[in-house]
């Protein structure tokens, strides 16, 4: 007998009994359920949950795989044993040594991720006596993407049980929640352990094990991958060139560095009409609008080289959106449907705020090097608020036009 | 500039609920309705605005040890500090009074709807913390003391705009049974918390200390050489 029908009989088995969504959910999992999912707060078309969710990461998959690879170029560049890749499709980047350390590395990152989350979500499920929900998929694949390649596994995972229980079950599951699940692990995580999410040696595989080597007497050369933010928050020069900034061949979280993949997932996502572009692109132009302001500060003499803003004050406004992890945080988790306004006004202006906010704390909080994350949760927290305030104005508007036609 | 620092910092980066969780009982008791919840939050800033700068007055030239100079040189040892606390509750509470007086009588139904928070606002700890703070900063001029109230109060409204707004959202969740009600209402402030976390270090920045550390370090190597080397001709000279 095969495992599908195994289920299916242990399903039918505990049919009714409290433990039945566990197998159903394990069932749905691993084969396609011939059921739809209903109720939830953002199902605005006839789509499936699972199809919107899996549509999501096919999307992030290219991210993943090119992070796989990026994890043991930018390891194995850091020691010296391999040359800078000259371009995007160089052999150097692409070799097999590079992918070991990225499976090494990023699938248990991975792993970790889903099956703690999962877990919570089976239990969760079966308590409450409901279907387990597809909403951790997503969540699942965005966390290993979001965190620097070397955060020990057992920090993930109970990050993740912060996120899963405290983000979002607590609040009644998927759809539900305020703040984007994803992003309150990463938070979690930053504010937890900050000597483990922020710094020059985190970003690159085995930096922080060769400092703990030379700490203990070996002599060996310290190894050191500054994400750009840090180096152009400390005032440093940047070795990398735009292209390489585009293409992703820099230090940084897992899934974020590659700004060219991401563009062709945000653009995947909008065309299947499950991101939303109304999003993307008022965040986008509020980061052009806000570097702008910091340039022309720069360009006017109303800041020194002295002054510590100077480095990411005077980056060329359009670079903000390669670097760090703008583009990855525009396309995939503001445009989060759950935590994101619902209104189309509400989401231009949910959009523009996350943009602005985002640059503004990079360049003014040397605290913080990563705004985005920070900036799509503050807006998280007045998604609601935007939204009433755009659904009054319409009732206002439609009660004028009415008075005026009843008179 | 100074204006407008003072302003940005007390409505994000010191915001009185999210950084110093001041005025919880109102912000959580009437934050399940917007339109009562922009009531309660206007009602604040008012008393903010009007309270920070009297109270200002009061502690310039009465309270503060050696205020009273402008009586007469012989009062200037005077120190009625410790009088703070009441002086300024008896201000607050004055002007509670008239905004009580004057909401009951220009809109009724957030009179009603705001009950007993309204005259709570006298010992609402936001409105009291406001003036406190003003006198620990040590704010120098009147004109920063109404700004301080005013954009404090700001934050505040900010603060129960936003949880009134994700309350309404949330109503039809499944929430938990023994989380339901405040229990849920207080695990938001804390993710709203992280939110505003954003702002946390800002304009004062958080590398000086990071500067500082390997100084020091380099400091106490050097010193250490120094007395090796010390040490070493001593014995040398022996």
């Amino acid at each position: 007998m095969s495992l599908k029908s195994n289920l299916h009989n242990l399903k039918e088995k505990y049919k009714g009994t409290k433990m039945a969504p566990a197998f159903n959910a394990l069932h749905t999992f691993l084969y396609l359920p011939n059921e739809t999912t209903h109720g939830g707060t953002h199902i605005k078309v006839a789509d499936d949950l699972k199809r919107t969710m899996n549509t999501v990461i096919m999307s992030l998959i290219p991210c993943l795989i090119f992070g796989m690879f990026n994890a043991g170029y930018q390891h194995y560049l850091a020691l010296g044993e391999i040359s800078q890749a000259t371009g995007f499709f160089d052999s150097v980047f692409w070799s097999w040594d590079n992918l070991v350390i990225g499976l090494w590395k990023v699938l248990p990152l991975v792993i970790v991720s889903y099956g703690v989350g999962l877990a919570i979500e089976f239990v969760f499920a079966v308590i409450k006596g409901h279907e387990v929900e597809e909403g951790y998929l997503v969540t699942g694949m965005l966390v290993p993407l979001i965190v620097p390649v070397d955060t020990p596994l057992w920090m993930l995972a109970v990050a993740v049980a912060f996120g899963v229980v405290i983000g979002k079950e607590v609040f009644g599951g998927t759809g539900m929640n305020i703040l984007n699940p994803a992003l309150t692990i990463r938070a979690f995580l930053f504010f937890a352990y900050p000597t483990w999410m922020s710094g020059d040696k985190v970003w690159v595989h085995g930096a922080v094990a060769r400092d703990k080597a030379i700490a203990a007497g070996e002599n060996l050369d310290a190894i050191s991958g500054e994400t750009i933010l840090g180096s152009l928050a400390q005032g440093k020069e940047i070795t990398y060139s735009v292209w390489d900034m585009f293409t992703g061949l820099i230090p940084g979280s897992v899934g974020e560095t590659s700004a060219v993949l991401i563009l062709l997932g945000g653009l995947f996502l909008i065309f299947t009409k499950i991101g939303s572009w109304r999003i993307m692109l008022s965040s986008v132009l509020g980061a052009l609008a806000m570097g702008l302001i910091f340039n022309g500060v720069v360009d006017a003499g109303w800041i020194g080289e002295g002054s510590k803003f100077y480095g990411l004050m005077s980056t060329e406004f359009w670079h903000h959106l390669l670097i760090g992890g703008f583009a990855f945080g525009t396309v995939f988790m503001a445009t989060d449907p759950v935590t994101a306004s619902q209104t189309n006004k509400g989401k231009w202006i949910y959009g523009f705020l996350i943009g602005f906010i985002s640059i503004l704390i990079r360049v003014f909080n040397p605290a913080y090097p990563e705004g985005v994350m920070l900036a799509i949760l503050l807006m998280n927290v007045f998604a609601p608020t935007i939204d009433h305030y755009v659904v009054q104005g319409n009732v206002k508007r439609r009660m004028k036009r009415l008075k005026a036609k009843t008179a | 500039m100074e204006h407008l620092e003072l302003f940005f910092k007390s409505i994000f980066i010191d915001n009185m609920v999210f950084a110093t969780f001041l005025g919880m009982c109102s912000y959580l008791a009437v934050s399940k309705k917007v339109s009562t919840a922009v009531g309660l939050g206007a009602a604040v800033i008012f008393v903010l605005a009007v309270t920070v700068p009297v109270n200002w007055l009061l502690d310039q030239y009465i309270l503060q040890p050696g205020a009273l100079t402008w009586l007469g040189a012989e009062y200037a040892d005077y120190d009625l500090s410790f009088l703070s606390f009441i002086m300024f509750i008896a201000t607050i509470a004055t002007m509670v009074q008239l905004v009580e007086i004057v909401v009951e009588k220009f809109s009724p139904s957030l009179y009603n709807s705001l009950g007993i928070f309204l005259p709570l606002i006298a010992v609402n700890c936001a409105i009291l913390g406001g003036s406190l703070f003003m006198q620990s900063r040590e704010i120098e001029s009147i004109g920063l003391a109404f700004n301080y109230g005013i954009s404090s109060g700001i934050g505040w409204f900010l603060a129960i705009l936003a949880i009134a707004a994700i309350r309404e959202k949330i109503r039809y969740s499944n929430v938990p049974a023994p989380l339901r009600g405040l229990g849920i209402t207080f695990i938001i402030t804390g993710l709203m918390a992280i939110g505003f976390m954003s702002f946390g270090g800002m304009l004062t920045g958080g590398d000086d200390e990071a500067t500082k550390e390997p100084e020091t370090a380099q400091v106490e190597q050097v010193k250490e050489k120094e007395q090796k080397l010390a040490e070493n001709t001593t014995t040398i000279n022996e």
